[in-house]
């Protein structure tokens, strides 16, 4: 079970704005990178983010750039799952393979600092701090082995195949 | 098959069975690439996989984003791509921006393209399945040859007429973009055709298909025609070629576009499909036009732009070009454009993504106001979250290079 504190987020975040460009040069070190998770949307983010925290944003998540370093650095500042009105689906992709959950549902009424649970096995979300809950469709058994196992390349490791 | 779209034509052969959309498939891959910013995490993937490469011959590094290497973490990261590969036995190219090589080299109809980098459905102008993934797809498609996939939904853009002068593919697909917004066809394939596909040659498809992605869509795809036959047969590729049909009545959801009421258009700060017809921001002052990237950076776009360039004095804009490949920098030079653009004082830059990604070559200052042929505009993609960057076609960055404002460039042909 996942439960943390919300950071919240509007539409289109594209990775631009999650793994700015200018830091292409830190690809090769993570750690470092990672001090600038999402900073083109929120400069402080990276100060701020606590181990656990949920990310919940609108429309369009993660538009944009393949780059897996996005999806890498959101992991590695300590979020533990990643909610949207839609995800881009490269995004999504990246997530799953590096074994980010990353959950859709209707984020509206989701602000800043609310308390949320995820529920991956049952498919839902609950808005603990305003006592709601949104249901999404499980996800297919292939994603759900994928997550479980930690990402793809543990995946392929275990099932040595695709 | 009568009824199926590109998508679902292009997985059910490779497949040799029927497949529908929604159905999650495990596809061989024909080809799968990285590029230098991609590559080295890809790189960790595979070592980490020990199953080595399954087919070697089908893995591209291309070696294009940060081209000289512009500080010593990438020249690092340039080796370890290169040291990989000579010990896989993989390729590694250098000779342009990764799209533009697959449609010069190696995409052909049919194929399944695993490509990490997001522009990847450049390729799809030539009847292929080509997507863009993450590092860690691009790993696995090269360590087992294959790549999980949910069959996709077609959108059918049915295209028609001609366009005028001075509008170009650039104008039609960022209005596309405008009217169905940056997550429009998100999941889905935007698949183009219809008697104007005769009027849209080679090189303007590919801009099309780049840009699909900046409307959400795992790619684009055009059917292969005479257009792709021309095109394969001009790379020294004609064998390559196989015909591949679109079907009107094979889409859920359909766009008609109609070629000749298509108009000049410009995508604003900072979201690609933040699109307004040209006249609502001419004027707007820009100090920095770029022309070229995997968008726009083929002989066309350079004789395009040329054709308004060329009657021009001086430059009121910083101009810098950026050719997609070393191919089109040698028919740049072939036919004079190179030396009188040169002469102009533009900033002609070696074939690679250049300042697109806001790496290197062409970092915008604070307050800075950019108009690119590239293909994104997000906050901060040009190197500075303080710039602002406008898209449009090489026929408006070339007048707005001359005037320094955003300017109509059907005034000055």
């Amino acid at each position: 079970m996942i439960e943390g504190k919300v950071h919240r987020f509007g539409d289109n975040v594209s990775t631009d704005l999650i793994c700015p460009g200018r830091f292409y040069h830190l690809r090769g070190n993570l750690q470092e990178l990672a001090k600038h998770t999402l900073e083109d949307a929120d400069a402080s983010f990276a100060k701020k983010v606590e181990k656990g925290d949920i990310i919940v944003a609108g429309r369009n998540f993660g538009c944009g750039s393949s780059r897996e370093h996005a999806a890498r650095i959101i992991k590695m500042s300590g979020i533990s799952c990643v909610i949207a009105s839609s995800f881009a689906r490269i995004f999504f992709r990246n997530c799953i393979n590096i074994g980010l959950p990353a959950v859709e549902v209707p984020t509206k009424n989701f602000a800043d600092a609310d308390i949320a649970e995820v529920n991956l096995k049952d498919g839902f979300v609950e808005n603990k701090t305003k006592n709601f809950r949104l249901s999404f469709p499980k996800f297919p058994e292939k994603i759900v082995k994928i997550l479980e196992t930690g990402g793809l390349v543990e995946y392929i490791k275990e099932n040595k195949s695709l | 098959m009568g009824k199926k779209t590109l998508a679902v034509q292009i997985i059910s052969e490779k497949l040799s069975r029927e497949v529908s959309p929604g159905e999650i498939v495990v596809l061989p891959v024909d080809r799968a690439f990285c590029q230098d910013g991609t590559g080295p995490l890809a790189i960790d993937g595979i070592l980490s996989l020990s199953m080595g490469l399954k087919n070697p011959s089908n893995c591209y590094f291309f070696i294009d984003h940060a081209v000289p290497p512009p500080r010593k973490e990438l020249a690092n990261a340039h080796k370890k791509i290169k040291n990989f590969a000579r010990e896989y036995k993989a390729k590694v190219i250098q000779e342009g921006i990764c799209h533009q090589m697959m449609i010069e080299k190696f995409a052909a109809p049919f194929d399944i393209i695993v490509g990490a980098d997001s522009h990847t459905p450049t390729s799809g102008a030539l009847g292929c399945f080509a997507a863009g993934f993450g590092s860690t797809d691009a790993a696995s498609a090269m360590a087992t040859g294959s790549v999980w996939i949910k069959v996709p939904r077609s959108i059918g853009f049915k295209l028609s007429g001609k366009l005028k002068r001075g509008v170009s593919a650039k104008d039609v697909i960022l209005k596309i973009i405008g009217d169905i917004g940056s997550s429009g066809a998100i999941y889905k394939v935007m698949e183009f055709f219809g008697g104007g596909l005769k009027n849209i040659p080679m090189e303007s498809r590919f801009t099309i298909s780049n840009m699909t992605i900046e409307a959400g869509a795992k790619t684009g795809i055009f059917p292969a025609d005479e257009f792709v036959k021309e095109w394969l047969s001009a790379q020294g590729r004609s064998d390559d070629f196989r015909p591949l049909e679109a079907f009107e009545d094979a889409y859920e959801e359909k766009h008609e576009i109609i070629l000749d009421d298509v108009v000049p258009c410009v995508a604003c700060p900072h979201e690609v499909s933040n699109v307004e017809r040209i006249e609502k921001v001419a004027g707007e002052p820009i100090d920095v036009v770029v022309i070229g990237t995997c968008t726009n950076g083929r002989i066309s776009d350079f004789e395009a732009a040329f054709e308004i360039l060329k009657n021009a004095k001086k430059l009121a804009a910083y101009l810098i070009i950026v050719p997609a490949s070393q191919t089109v920098v040698e028919k740049m030079v072939e036919k004079g454009i190179f030396s009188r653009l040169n002469s102009l004082g533009a900033k002609i830059l070696p074939p690679g993504c250049g300042p697109c990604c806001g790496v290197h070559e062409g970092i915008l200052a604070d307050g800075e106001r950019a108009l690119s042929t590239a293909n994104r505009n997000f906050r901060g993609r040009m190197g500075n979250p303080q710039s602002f960057v406008w898209l449009s076609s090489p026929q408006t960055a070339a007048a707005t290079a001359i005037t320094g404002k955003i300017t109509d460039p059907r005034e000055m042909l």
